[in-house]
């Protein structure tokens, strides 16, 4: 009845960060950029919400930071393993506007992954793309090289400053937007960091989009616990977004919502630690 | 005359505690003396009650009997799910509200001898496994609709692929209703019979986004059959709606269906319990969570419902369930504000109301009373006031027909306005019920069958 979904490349991108490549033919034939997935590691797991980075050849690439089990887990499968769910593409995929202009686009951690496919598109539609990329660390950057390669002007910072600026990205927003006229501005990564970019660009009347990371099940608009309040509604992340307007979304609330599990979620990652699951992914 | 059988059921105390199934089944003897009571009514009143026109006085004249293989063929030629039947329908105003038996005492239990039927026989009872070559036809949702048209077009020899969005099969028979209602196990046993007749089931396919209906027809599909459901939940619209521990009742229960929350951690979905736990809604799909949440250890679970005993759309034997396991029930008050703090849930806020003249469905018309504002502390909110149709597909079928309430429009053989395009089911209707969703996919799929047919 269900075919699992082989991997079919692995690679270490940085600490508990890696890179999967996954056969799943008809998703691959879909994606758009903007699009994701919803997998499950095996019987029994999870289902969590990953961006697709690039499709191509009939397989997925997937670039996962280990948060808690379920990515924990999924570190641990090699080159040859088949996990069990992959649903997608799922989401809106944004219809980019035509440049030209310059879009600013904000990354933080992880967020860089998402980021990727949306630049190259943009880049492709005649748009300038100036790119701040932001880590804790040096170690922790990851992509620099392929977002350098579709930018026009690049900014990296990091909070220990092992790398570029010393803080966040937010401090650097001021500073791209003295140097040229930005158009719109595009920010992913942690929740925190989406709200404090949309602080910085509504003072600068600059029009912003950010990538949600609600939490989902199904991904199809059929539980509703991935909602959020924008402006005056409510939406659901899976279907209505994950992007959308970043000074519009109630960041407060969304944070809320994510930490709606915490105990469950350190719970199950213990348990997994305790049984021997070793992720390999670097970390630790 | 002999009274109406009583259906075991497995203690309180059990049930308070446990997922296991509460309607337990009858054995043989009581059965074949249920059966007895039947009068063979000339008129068949009871056929005509139920959706998919079960033969019930033939079945019954076999159960009586001992024929019981044969009952169950009688029963599998109109019903491709009876054992999930036989639980889930609302028999109190089908087949069994017009039982004549029922006139002047009570009527025959005609669910529950469906279900002894369906799993008394033997599992290949009614099974020609067919070979498969006529044109391609594609089910679109693996609920009671799409399993019973898939079943059905299977049968007459068309190549037939079910596609479903989840990891699972079953629709609401999967992720909404209950364990303790619809065991899992009866579920997948009817899923691999309609397997067992070639249907090709193909999870984790979101239709319109992983495939489209024209990739689908380059492939050679000839009919498409939309059975997609009324997944969508609502929400009230109400402040406060977006709390920690507010969920919609297809959360909460899908959370603990199909992800088997209830088994964390040794499955890795988590829910939330709650101590004190309000359920907003009064039909199946509120009793399901109520009395879930009640098995997963809330210390107090209530029903809270703005009209009367009289009007809730549950089950009545699901009501009556729900009640002797202690569910409390807040009639004549609805909801006007959740409140909370620190991003949880701490409370509702309610107002009472009273029945004034029935609205256009029938139904009396709840009218707020003017100042009985009050306040009911609570931890977690369950919505369960209703689902429409999920737009996903539809949207990615140019010029699909859809009514403002958000679901297709099907002409009276389920033909959509797109000439290879059926649909039927809570896709078609809204939400409604399990029988009338297979009634809905049986009729649809004759309609396939003919146009193939007339086609050739
Ligand atoms: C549309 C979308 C796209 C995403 N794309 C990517 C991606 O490309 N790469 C990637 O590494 N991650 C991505 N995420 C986030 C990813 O889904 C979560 O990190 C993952 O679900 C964590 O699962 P877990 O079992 O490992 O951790 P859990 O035990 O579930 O969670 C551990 C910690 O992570 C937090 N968390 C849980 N779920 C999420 C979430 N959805 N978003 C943010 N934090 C969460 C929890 O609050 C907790 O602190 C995406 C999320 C969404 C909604
Ligand atoms: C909690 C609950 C309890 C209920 N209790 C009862 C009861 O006791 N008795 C009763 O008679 N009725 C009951 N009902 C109502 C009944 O379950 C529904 O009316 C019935 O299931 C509708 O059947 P369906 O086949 O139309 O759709 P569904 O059962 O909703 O199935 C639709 C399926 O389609 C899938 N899908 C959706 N979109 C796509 C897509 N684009 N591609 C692929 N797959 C897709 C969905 O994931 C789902 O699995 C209950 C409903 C709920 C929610
Ligand atoms: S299918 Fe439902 S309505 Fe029909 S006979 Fe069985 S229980 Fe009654
Ligand atoms: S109406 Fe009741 S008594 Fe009459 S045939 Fe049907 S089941 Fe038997
Ligand atoms: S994840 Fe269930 S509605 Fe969005």
């Amino acid at each position: 009845m269900n075919l699992g979904y082989r991997i079919t490349a692995k690679e270490l991108l940085a600490p508990g960060i890696f890179r999967l490549m996954v056969e799943a033919p008809r998703v691959a034939a879909k994606a758009q950029p903007g699009h994701f997935v919803i997998i499950r590691t095996q019987e029994g797991g999870e289902r969590v919400p990953l961006t697709i980075v690039s499709a191509q050849d009939g397989q997925v690439e997937l670039i996962i930071q280990v948060m808690g089990k379920t990515t924990a887990e999924l570190a641990t499968y090699q080159v040859g393993q088949e996990i069990t769910t992959l649903l997608g593409p799922l989401g809106v995929a944004p219809q980019a506007p035509a440049g030209p202009g310059i879009m600013l686009c904000v990354a933080g951690g992880v967020g860089a992954a998402p980021i990727l496919p949306r630049a190259i598109d943009l880049h492709q539609k005649g748009w300038q793309i100036w790119t701040i990329l932001g880590a804790r660390n040096a170690d922790l950057l990851i992509l620099e090289e392929r977002l350098a390669a579709i930018s026009d002007r690049m900014w990296i910072c990091t909070d220990d400053g092992s790398k570029g600026h010393k803080g966040f990205v937010t401090d650097l927003i001021p500073e791209a937007a003295q140097a040229g006229i930005i158009r719109e501005v595009l920010a992913i990564g942690p929740t925190p960091m989406m709200a404090a970019v949309c602080k910085v660009t509504k003072a600068l009347q600059l029009p912003t989009t950010v990538s949600l990371n609600a939490l989902m099940i199904d991904g199809t608009g059929m539980c509703g616990a991935c909602r959020v309040q924008v402006g005056s509604e409510t939406k659901f992340t899976c279907i209505d977004g994950p992007e959308f307007d970043g000074h519009l979304v109630d960041f407060a609330g969304l944070s809320q919502r994510l930490r709606q599990y915490l105990t469950e979620e350190k719970q199950a990652h213990q348990k997994f630690a305790e049984e021997g699951g070793n992720c390999q992914c670097g970390i630790e | 005359m002999r009274d109406r059988v009583k259906i075991p059921k497995i203690s309180v105390e059990q049930r308070r505690t446990s997922f296991e199934e509460v309607a337990q089944s009858l054995d043989l003897a009581a059965a074949q003396a249920e059966a007895e009571r039947c009068l063979h009514c000339k008129h068949r009143p009871c056929v005509a009650g139920c959706p998919v026109g079960v033969p019930i006085p033939e079945f019954l004249s076999e159960l009586k009997a001992g024929n019981v293989e044969q009952a169950a063929k009688l029963v599998l030629e109109k019903n491709a799910l009876p054992a999930v039947c036989g639980r889930v329908c609302p028999q109190e105003s089908q087949c069994e509200g017009v039982c004549v038996r029922g006139i002047k005492g009570e009527p025959i239990a005609i669910g529950a001898l469906e279900r002894f039927v369906a799993e008394y026989r033997s599992p290949d009872t009614g099974q020609t496994k067919p070979t498969l070559t006529g044109p391609k036809v594609a089910v679109i949702g693996s609920g009671p609709a799409g399993l019973s048209a898939a079943a059905d077009l299977a049968k007459a020899g068309l190549q037939v692929t079910l596609f479903e969005t989840l990891h699972a099969a079953g629709g609401v028979l999967r992720y909404g209703i209950p364990e303790f209602r619809l065991p899992k196990r009866i579920l997948e046993e009817e899923i691999a019979y309609i397997q067992a007749l070639g249907v090709d089931i193909q999870l984790d396919t979101l239709v319109g986004k992983t495939i489209s209906l024209d990739d689908l027809r380059q492939e050679g599909y000839r009919a498409f059959f939309i059975a997609t459901g009324a997944g969508l939940p609502s929400f009230l619209g109400i402040p406060g709606e977006n709390y920690n521990g507010v969920f919609s009742a297809n959360e909460y229960l899908t959370r603990v269906n199909l992800m088997q929350a209830y088994q964390f951690p040794e499955y890795d979905t988590p829910v939330k319990v709650g101590k004190r736990v309000a359920v907003l809604g009064a039909g199946n799909v509120a009793m399901d969570a109520a009395r879930t949440a009640l098995r997963l250890g809330a210390e107090e679970v209530r029903i809270v419902y703005r009209r009367s005993r009289a009007e809730m759309p549950a089950r009545a034997e699901e009501i009556e369930n729900a009640e002797e396991e202690g569910v409390l029930f807040d009639l004549l008050v609805a909801p006007l504000e959740i409140v909370g703090k620190d991003g949880w849930v701490t409370g509702l806020k309610l107002q009472r109301m009273t029945l004034g003249e029935p609205g256009p469905d029938g139904r009396c018309r709840p009218i707020p009373v003017v100042g009985s504002e009050y306040l009911l502390e609570v931890d977690t909110v369950i919505v369960a006031i209703g689902q429409s149709p999920n737009p996903v597909l539809f949207s990615t079928i140019p010029g699909l027909q859809v009514a403002a309430k958000g679901n297709v429009v099907v002409d009276a053989n389920g033909r959509t306005n797109i000439v290879d395009v059926w649909a039927g089911g809570d896709a078609a209707t809204g939400a409604a019920t399990v029988i009338k969703a297979m009634g809905a996919g049986r009729e649809a799929a004759a309609a396939i069958i003919r146009s193939l047919n007339e086609e050739a």
